[in-house]
């Protein structure tokens, strides 16, 4: 057996969040801001500060993913994406595998940029639709009708090589033959990537506010909601494009890379407002932070005072918890040896006969993995695993 | 030493809320024996719990000098006495210690149950009772109402009751002026061996245990030697006082007087309300009679929420007790609760007391178990034991019949709930033994079963009365009748915390109660949960608590990681509050809620 670090086996990403929408959507919790004007050449010297910061302790790794994130990053010059991979590329030898993302709205505007991005270096757009038809988007507050969305995904498909896109389901008052019909308009797109999530009423949003005033109507029970996801299952499946994650879907080998180094624990920086990271160095996993406000956080790179930045050492507990609550999301679920080797302790055997005899988990030679009953209820598993100190 | 004509015993006896603190604190107040700086509301209740709640746990006294309008001045020794049912037995030590007693009735509400119980016990004492009406001044007032009240219910004159406000200040001169006036003088023979009754005892952490005594025959001195006739126990008296209400040494006490000694004692066990006190050498040939130990009529058990505090539970529950001695305890282990102790209580009072103290004095987060009665469980080969934890029911083959304690309960309510008080009386498998009316209210007695008092007797009464009747009881003996040890099973595992005796033909009814109520206290877990009540093995009730459907964070990406662990700490923190029952949590407020239901 290597000796190696943990990460190498999860891979080495860079996450870089993009803080602007041009509308703050009901349902999104996400670090985002709308604002009137952006100065981009401010942000491009703060982005090429900090990967040049990154480097310094890490540029003699491979670097396997970068994802744009936000906010939109599709509102970005495509001369900062180019600016930022261009910068990014210099700094770190990239595999061959090299995949690059940048998450973009379903809209003309966007569309427009698509080959000037595709230039810069991103290979894989990740749209978010959300919904198929006008009523729906609406209500969830997009921009977009359901025809322009599926424009630019036929612009994003003859542009990339990769496209994926969100839909949000569970929605108000959607039924589920509504939602097979649409799930399946959608499949029939063709693609090879579909992350596909239950709508969630967040604290702090439009619609969370909305729900505790009893205002959000429709929602689906518990009943319903499994209903909808065994449809979500069982089409997607027969489709080719198995559940590879709780909301991810894929034909065996679309699978976002970037995102799977954060499920298998992988090493990734997070540069940008609000970006967290996790980064071992000598043998140290740590987690990263930076401020949320996106004048702080650009304050504070360009006087270099970066006040508020958090470099922590992650204690081997709660490393070992990370790796179970991400690893377990996946259908391949996670190598035991790999969590021994984190964790302070081995987990429970009782506790895990049990959680396998009610049917929540399957235990094959060292692997550990949810059943598609135990993913549905996988926090229940997590509360279960990780039992007190 | 004071002559006895200028000595005058007296207590106070009012229902809660009715001014009894309030009329003390005026009493001293105007008398000049507390200076005016350092007057507190309710000088006489110390304990938080007691200014709190406005009751009277532990007896208390001060010493009045008042100088009357005959020229004299007198001596009066104010015992505050607890007012509940609890106490009945420190009440009526108490009240054979003074000679004469203030019967305060609020004259806007009228006489109380609570009111009843501890007049009787003046009049056991011969006390010269003297009717007060307070709170005059309200506009809702009703003095001559609830004078002839007085006499209908209680059965003295009342046509010479002082009309006061110990709010305002006003007829409190006319209070004292009656206390002389109306009530005795103490009798007692200072030339007789010396005899002195144990009124109450406390422990003060500067000074130790520090005994209240009414002196009856004899003198008391500083340095004297004296004997616990009860216990056998000798001592040197180190300090010989009087309450105003400071402590103030004094050189002697005599026949009359009410004072304080302490006298190197370790423990307030080591001392018995009621015990008979004389000297060492010289002793009376007659103890004072009545004197019986406190009996525990109320079990339950505490449990720490946390059982890491075990040992600090145990070090704050001996403390109390060494304070007092009405309180046991002994060692307990519960599947479900883990290391505690089954407590023994004078009464609910007593309980909720004990249980507030341990949790705010010695700051411990407390599961208590059902409250259980004293049951007798007559075996078949003809011994007796007592039961007091249904968990140590005996295998029923060798049980012949069960006993349970009954009581004489005493409430009275304004007419328009009297249905109601009737309905759950009689749900409570009472049986009336009176109902007399003293205008729009009415009195009923009945005779209940204490186990179902102890079970949300007090809430339901409240609650079916809007507040507005009250109640007392007294033990009355034991009665067999046909009870039963039930069950719970939460996925068919007994959850022994939750066991409780009940009348067989109750049992369906607080089976299927407590089925209903597990299922909303319980959270869904992933698989279903029977829940069940049992006889022996025989179910009676049962529900099924619905698997969990789901519990999944649709999206968790790189910056989610953080938030997601935080939300697992919490949760796993959250976990200390259950108790693991085979493969089910329950949390420890369910076993609290379990046992507060409606029926």
């Amino acid at each position: 057996m290597s000796t190696a670090p943990d990460w190498q086996q999860g891979g080495f990403g860079l996450y870089l969040h993009w803080p602007f929408c041009q509308s703050k959507c009901p349902y999104c919790d996400f670090n985002s801001h709308v604002a009137a004007r952006i100065d981009q050449r401010l942000w491009r010297d703060a982005f090429l500060a900090e990967i040049a910061r990154a480097g310094r302790d890490t540029s003699d790794r491979i670097l396997d993913t970068v994802f744009f994130g936000g906010g939109t990053p599709s509102l970005m010059d495509p001369d900062l994406v180019a600016a930022i991979l261009d910068a990014i590329r210099s700094t770190w030898r990239t595999s061959n595998s090299f995949e690059v993302t940048l998450e973009a709205n379903p809209s003309s505007i966007e569309a427009a940029r698509f080959r000037a991005y595709r230039d810069a270096g991103v290979n894989r757009v990740s749209m978010g639709m959300q919904a198929m038809n006008d009523d729906d988007l609406r209500a969830l507050g997009r921009l977009h009708s359901a025809a322009d969305a599926l424009r630019a995904f036929d612009t994003a498909r003859a542009t990339f090589e990769r496209v994926s896109f969100d839909l949000i389901y569970a929605r108000q008052h959607q039924t589920p033959d509504d939602w097979r019909t649409e799930l399946d308009r959608a499949l029939a797109l063709g693609l090879d990537h579909l992350s596909l999530y239950q709508l969630t009423i967040e604290d702090g949003t439009a619609f969370g506010a909305r729900h505790a005033a009893g205002k959000l109507p429709g929602l689906p029970d518990d009943d319903r909601a499994v209903a909808l996801w065994d449809i979500t299952q069982e089409r997607t499946q027969s489709a080719g494009l198995p559940a590879y994650e709780v909301s991810n879907h894929a034909r065996p080998g679309a699978e976002s890379r970037h995102n799977l180094i954060y499920w298998r624990s992988g090493d990734w920086l997070g540069i940008g407002p609000g970006a967290h990271g996790r980064l071992t160095l000598d043998g140290t996993r740590y987690a990263t932070e930076t401020p949320r406000a996106p004048g702080a956080w650009l304050d504070g790179v360009s006087r270099e005072t970066r006040e508020g930045w958090e470099l922590s050492p992650l204690p081997a507990a709660e490393h070992a918890t990370e790796f179970l609550l991400m690893g377990l999301r996946l259908a391949e679920g996670v190598d035991l040896d790999r969590y021994d080797a984190i964790a302070p302790r081995a987990l429970d055997a009782q506790v895990l006969a049990g959680l396998a005899g009610d049917g929540m988990i399957e235990l094959d030679n060292r692997r550990l993995r949810t059943t598609s009953q135990g993913r549905l209820l996988l926090n229940a598993v997590l509360r279960a695993l990780l039992v007190d100190d | 030493m004071t002559e006895l004509s200028r000595i005058r015993n007296f207590s106070i006896v009012a229902h809660i809320d009715h001014g009894k603190s309030t009329l003390a604190d005026r009493l001293i107040q105007l008398t000049g024996t507390v200076a005016e700086r350092d007057m507190k509301e309710q000088l006489l209740d110390s304990m938080d719990i007691e200014r709190e709640r406005g009751i009277t746990i532990k007896a208390n006294s001060v010493r009045i000098e008042y100088p009357a309008q005959d020229g004299h001045t007198y001596i009066l020794n104010l015992i505050d006495t607890p007012g509940h049912v609890d106490f009945a037995y420190e009440v009526s030590r108490s009240m054979r210690a003074v000679e004469g007693s203030l019967l305060v009735v609020d004259a806007s509400q009228g006489v109380e149950a609570q009111t009843l119980a501890n007049v009787y016990q003046a009049i056991d004492a011969d006390h010269e009772i003297v009717p007060v009406l307070n709170k005059i001044d309200l506009p809702a007032a009703e003095p001559e109402r609830v004078k002839e009240q007085i006499e209908d219910v209680i059965g003295i004159d009342a046509s010479d009751a002082i009309p006061i406000s110990a709010k305002s200040g006003l007829g409190i001169p006319d209070v004292l002026e009656a206390i002389v006036r109306r009530l005795p003088a103490p009798k007692g023979d200072r030339t007789a061996p010396l005899k002195a009754m144990l009124v109450d005892s406390w422990y003060d952490s500067y000074l130790g245990v520090v005994v209240m005594i009414r002196v009856m025959d004899g003198i008391i001195r500083k340095g004297d030697r004296i004997k616990m006739m009860q216990t056998g126990a000798v001592y040197g008296i180190d300090r010989l006082a009087v309450l105003k209400p400071a402590m103030t040494d004094i050189a002697e006490l005599g026949p009359g007087e009410i004072g304080v000694f302490t006298a190197s004692i370790k423990q307030v066990r080591d001392t018995r309300v009621g015990d008979t006190i004389t000297h060492e050498k010289k002793p009376t040939d007659k103890p004072l009679p009545g004197f019986k130990p406190a009996q525990p009529v109320v079990f339950c058990g505490l449990f720490p929420v946390d059982s890491n505090e075990f040992d600090d539970l145990r070090d704050a529950i001996e403390k109390l007790a060494l304070n007092d001695a009405s309180f046991s305890y002994e060692m307990e282990t519960s599947a479900a609760l883990g290391f505690g102790f089954r407590c023994g209580f004078l009464g609910l009072l007593h309980l909720e007391v004990i249980r507030d103290r341990l949790e705010r004095e010695y700051d411990i987060d407390l599961i208590t178990t059902a409250p259980s009665v004293v049951y007798h469980i007559h075996m078949k080969d003809g011994s007796v034991e007592e039961l007091h934890n249904p968990a140590d029911l005996p295998d029923m083959t060798y049980v012949d019949h069960i006993e349970e304690p009954r009581i004489k309960a005493t409430i009275l309510v304004p007419d328009e709930y009297l249905g109601d008080v009737l309905k759950l009386c009689q749900d409570r498998r009472g049986i009336q033994e009176d109902l007399t009316y003293a205008g729009s209210r009415a009195m009923v007695v009945y005779d209940l079963p204490l186990n179902e008092v102890v079970f949300d007797f007090y809430d339901r009464l409240k609650s079916v009365t809007k507040g507005y009747a009250s109640f007392d009881y007294q033990m009355t003996g034991y009665r067999q009748d046909y009870l039963v040890k039930m069950q719970v099973l939460v996925n068919d595992e007994p959850v022994d915390a939750l066991s409780m005796m009940v009348h067989r033909d109750r049992a369906e009814m607080r089976g299927r109660a407590m089925c209903e109520k597990l299922k909303e206290l319980i959270p869904r877990h992933m698989f279903k949960i029977p829940i069940q009540a049992a006889i022996g093995g025989r179910v009676i009730a049962r529900e099924t608590l619905s698997a969990l459907r789901k519990d999944v964070t649709a999206k968790c990406y790189g910056g989610d990681a953080t938030r997601k662990k935080k939300l697992l700490e919490k949760q796993k923190a959250g976990k200390k509050k259950m108790r693991q029952f085979g493969k089910v949590e329950i949390p420890q407020s369910a076993f609290i809620s379990a046992l507060k239901m409606d029926s």
